[in-house]
């Protein structure tokens, strides 16, 4: 719209600030909606007026969020780590931002001792653990850094077999570990013989089966499945149930015509329907492919990761290339299995949070009424999270829409301006693990990120346009 | 006595309605006084005046109760209605069933709920104006920005991307516009008609509004362009705009701008684009030397061809004579203080301002010298951390209280604007004032009273209270300068 036609009838106005002059229009029965204005994040005024000035800001937004959203995300492959991400003997890939072994919380060094275990690295736990801590022949790097995401402790070694992702539109590949299931897991830090025992399965049993039913069967389209999945009751982050449902019925044709022996595939076919989360980690790499088509776009101050290693919380932007900003970790808010309670759990972990950078997860709650006790407990708090979502996202997703809100789309593409502007962190759905290597997961819940790294990020864009 | 001061942490609610919870607060049966206020440093320093302690910490974005009462009953009582208001301030919006969302946060927010949006108001704290601006701009809204203390570089990016988005920016600094009929800010209510204005200066623009409408001229539309638009670094951009608006708008039949003279190539320039406009335009280059508003609106209604009218005044005290002594003029309106100060410049030498004509006679930093004095309440200066005048009388009655006591004044001279968004009833405070004033023998009263029949407070009824209390009232402003002046040189 431009102002030519703004003398042709009653101006129809958006309010921002003194409700007098609001309530002036109201008694002249004009038309209008007034905003609930509150002054941005304390420290902000200067770097929102300098990025907010920045005219790169806009187009580089639009075109950010427009490879993000046409981005087209298919499942290809099923490969060892080694092979698919160049990983060499010695180097494990964590979650989150950059850290070290003596900055690493229990689960992820309960993670790293299993995977140095399963590489043959050392024999014992606590040579495992020697070896981790003095470091020598050891690399550690954030999956990020490879195009790859990790849940929770997000470790992934050269024989783990990995899912991989290629987005058809831009050619970016993404990958993904394959969900080792619930409980005494890796991924929440234990390393147990059952552990090992079936990650060594998954590398010589299931992940191969996997492999020749995806060949079979050609890419396969996840744009399509998470649309599906969002009218069926999961939100892609903390239910997953339906999503691995459609995943296992689009597979099952091809994995009967590979020829495993029958028991193999028994097997393989038990282990995806009895883990309720086997799509997560397909989703999180389909996440990450659409996150990556909208990286460094100069002036963009969209979100493009978001993703915690249990010490930092930290965010990339689009405009502001491969830099973390961070800030700690908060232990998670949530429901705890068994005994376990807020004492148990270790500080926020995982690059699952991928999956809120595009929408999904905790921006998706109000597709998920199942899951409503994470958010308070009925489906109006679930309602209620997603639309706080839509005050600091720019647009709505085209294909991933949600049943509950007229088939309104996701909220996607995560400002870094408007969260400074609001005050309003991403809601973040999560699972949280125990804080002690070895005990796995102790529960699930929501966790508010730290308001510094979004501050950080937006002075780190004023620096980059001048201001 | 007791006292308590208590600090909400991280609590945003605007100044116009904390003003309201505290004048609400402080009638409270057993308050001896109150202040429910954003811990700013100017509210801070009231809080020290009123000989409360400054809460540890606080700044900017907390909310300061304080109270002191008789006992602690009256200061427990006080409290909870504070807490009530405080909820009504925050309005509706929690969800409830299925959830209703939330009120937007922010103007791109809001302007997806209102598809038809065209146009956004700011009146946030000038210093967050531009960033609501901005998002205004981009979600392809035209905006007009009431707040004032914007830089100058933050006005000229706003209206370099509105000329790229084909947009219009009203301000900032933009007290008053009026939409077809529609008032934004400070407006004042007057009928349709053939005249619309392009407006440099907002309570200039509503004189020659309220003037016009007294002789029976309507008006189309007013576009508010801020007081800075005409200046080299601004280069006139809004304003250029808004002619090409109202020469295209077919009720406009004659275009009036009203404006400070600007610089010669900026009066050039402007001056060609009225040239080029197919809608006769009427240039108002005011200020010292230069015709007032009053022969502006003369011009307007000599151009249209109707009879000169003689301007409505009211007189509760015919032959009011003044005490000797020096003329105070205390002002709510920028453009009125200019004008006045002009015309009593001329009659009566140097005149101590805050906005003064000639920088050798700008006031002390206390406002407090001898002479005649004008004083604009409404200066960027004077308005950081609190209300406009308009809305909020505080200064400006402590003010005139102190100079009906100060025996070196003769004659004070106020403005009074009526219309939406001011004072909801100016004379309940003033008249008992002028009154107070007058009995003790104090200086002369003259008001400028600034409104129409068709203003919410009433233009009849605030001009005849004003006028009973003892005071000269004119709906002219440069009459009521005049005879401010003349009833300090006849004594």
């Amino acid at each position: 719209m431009t102002a030519d036609s703004l003398l042709a009838g009653e101006p129809v106005v958006v309010t921002a600030g003194l409700d007098l002059l609001h309530d002036a229009l109201t008694a002249q029965a004009a038309v209008t909606q007034p905003v609930a204005w509150r002054p941005p994040v304390p420290g902000c005024r200067e770097p929102l007026a300098a990025v907010m000035a920045d005219r790169r800001r806009e187009p580089a937004n639009r075109a950010a969020l427009d490879r993000l959203l046409s981005a087209t995300p298919h499942l290809v492959d099923v490969r060892p780590a080694g092979e698919a991400l160049g990983l060499e003997r010695g180097c494990f890939l964590h979650a989150g931002p950059p850290t070290t072994w003596e900055r690493a919380p229990g689960p992820l060094r309960g993670a790293l001792m299993g995977a140095v275990l399963l590489e043959g690295l050392a024999e014992t736990p606590e040579e495992a653990e020697r070896l981790l801590a003095a470091g020598s022949g050891i690399t550690l790097e954030p999956c990020h850094h490879r195009a790859a995401v990790g849940p929770m402790a997000g470790v992934v070694s050269p024989s783990m077999w990995v899912l991989e992702v290629v987005d058809t539109t831009y050619g970016r590949r993404a990958y993904c570990p394959l969900n080792e299931g619930l409980g005494q897991v890796l991924r929440y830090g234990a390393y147990g013989p059952a552990v090992l025992d079936r990650l060594r399965w998954m590398a010589s049993v299931l992940g191969p089966l996997l492999r020749a039913a995806l060949r079979s069967h050609g890419p396969l389209d996840l744009r399509a499945i998470t649309a599906q999945m969002l009218a069926m009751g999961d939100e892609g982050h903390n239910r997953n149930r339906a999503a691995t449902s459609l995943l296992l019925r689009r597979l099952l044709h091809h994995l009967v015509l590979s020829g495993a022996p029958s028991s193999e595939l028994a097997a393989a076919v038990d282990f995806i329907d009895g883990n309720d989360h086997f799509f997560l980690n397909v989703g999180m790499a389909a996440s990450k492919a659409c996150a990556d088509a909208a990286r460094d776009v100069p002036g963009s101050s969209l979100v493009v990761a978001m993703a915690r290693n249990g010490t930092d919380f930290g965010i990339q932007v689009s405009g502001t290339g491969d830099r973390w900003f961070t800030g700690p970790a908060a232990v998670p808010e949530g429901l705890y299995l068994g005994s376990f309670g807020t004492e148990d759990a270790s500080a926020d972990i995982g690059d699952s949070t991928i999956t809120e950078t595009v929408g999904l997860g905790g921006f998706a709650m109000a597709a998920a009424p199942a899951i409503v006790q994470f958010v308070g407990g009925q489906v109006s708090d679930a309602i209620s999270a997603t639309l706080a979502m839509y005050e600091i996202t720019l647009a709505e997703h085209p294909v991933h829409r949600l049943p509950i809100l007229d088939f309104r789309g996701c909220p996607v593409g995560i400002d870094v301006t408007l969260v400074a502007r609001t005050g309003i962190l991403p809601q973040v759905n999560t699972g949280i693990a125990g804080k002690q290597a070895g005990t796995g997961q102790v529960g699930a819940g929501l966790v508010q990120p730290p308001i510094q790294a979004f501050t950080a990020a937006l002075q780190a864009l004023a620096e980059a346009c001048g201001g | 006595m007791t006292s308590s001061v208590a600090v909400r942490r991280g609590t945003y609610v605007d100044s116009v309605r904390l003003m309201q919870v505290t004048r609400e607060a402080g009638r409270l049966p057993g308050i001896t006084a109150a202040l429910v206020a954003m811990a700013t440093p100017t509210n801070l320093e009231l809080l020290a005046a009123m000989g409360l302690a400054r809460p540890d910490g606080a700044g900017p974005d907390d909310l300061v109760v304080a109270l002191e009462a008789r006992d602690w009953e009256a200061l427990s009582r006080a409290f909870g209605v504070i807490e009530e208001a405080l909820a009504r301030a925050a309005g509706p919006g929690a969800p409830g069933g299925f959830a209703q969302p939330g009120p937007p946060r922010t103007v791109r927010s809001a302007a997806r709920r209102l598809p038809d949006a065209n146009l956004a108001l700011v009146s946030v704290p000038g210093q967050h104006a531009f960033t609501e601006a901005m998002d205004a701009l981009e979600a392809g809204l035209s905006v007009m920005v009431f707040s004032d203390n914007v830089s100058l570089e933050e006005e000229v990016t706003l209206k370099e991307e509105a000329e790229r988005r084909h947009l219009l920016v009203m301000g900032p600094d933009c007290g008053t516009a009026m939409i077809n009929g529609v008032g934004l800010g400070f407006a004042n209510v007057v009928r349709p008609g053939p005249v619309g204005l392009v407006a440099a200066s907002g309570t200039g623009s509503q004189q020659v509004v309220c003037l016009l409408e007294a002789a029976g001229i309507g008006t189309s539309h007013v576009i508010g362009v801020g007081g800075r638009d005409l200046s080299e670094p601004v280069g006139a951009r809004s304003c250029l705009r808004a002619l090409g608006l109202l020469d295209a708008d077919p009720a406009t039949q004659l275009i009036v701008v009203v404006s400070k003279p600007p610089s010669p190539e900026i009066a050039a320039q402007v001056r060609d684009a009225a040239t080029g406009c197919s809608t006769p335009t009427l240039l108002g280059f005011l200020g010292l030397g230069q015709p007032d508003l009053t022969s502006l609106a003369e011009q307007v209604v000599a151009h249209l061809g109707r009879p000169a009218p003689s301007w409505p005044r009211w007189s509760g005290e015919p032959g009011q004579q003044a005490r000797p002594g020096a003329l105070r003029g205390l002002f709510s309106g920028g453009s009125l203080c200019e004008e006045a100060t002009a015309i009593a410049a001329q009659a009566l030498g140097p005149i101590r301002s805050n906005v003064p004509l000639d920088p050798a006679w700008a006031l002390p930093d206390d406002l407090r010298p001898d002479g005649h004095v004008m004083i604009d309440f409404g200066d960027d200066r004077l308005t950081t951390g609190r209300p406009h005048p308009m809305i909020d009388p505080t200064l400006r009655r402590e003010r005139l209280a102190a100079e009906a006591a100060d025996p070196t004044c003769g004659v004070v001279l106020l403005d009074v604007v009526l219309g939406h968004g001011a004072d909801p009833d100016p004379a309940a405070w003033l008249a008992p004032a002028i009154a107070a004033a007058r009995a003790g023998g104090g200086p002369a009263v003259v008001v400028s009273l600034c409104g129409t029949p068709g203003d919410p407070q009433g233009l009849e009824a605030q001009a005849g209270q004003l006028a009973g209390a003892g005071a000269s009232v004119h709906l002219s402003n440069a009459e009521a300068a005049r005879q401010a002046v003349a009833l300090v040189r006849d004594r």
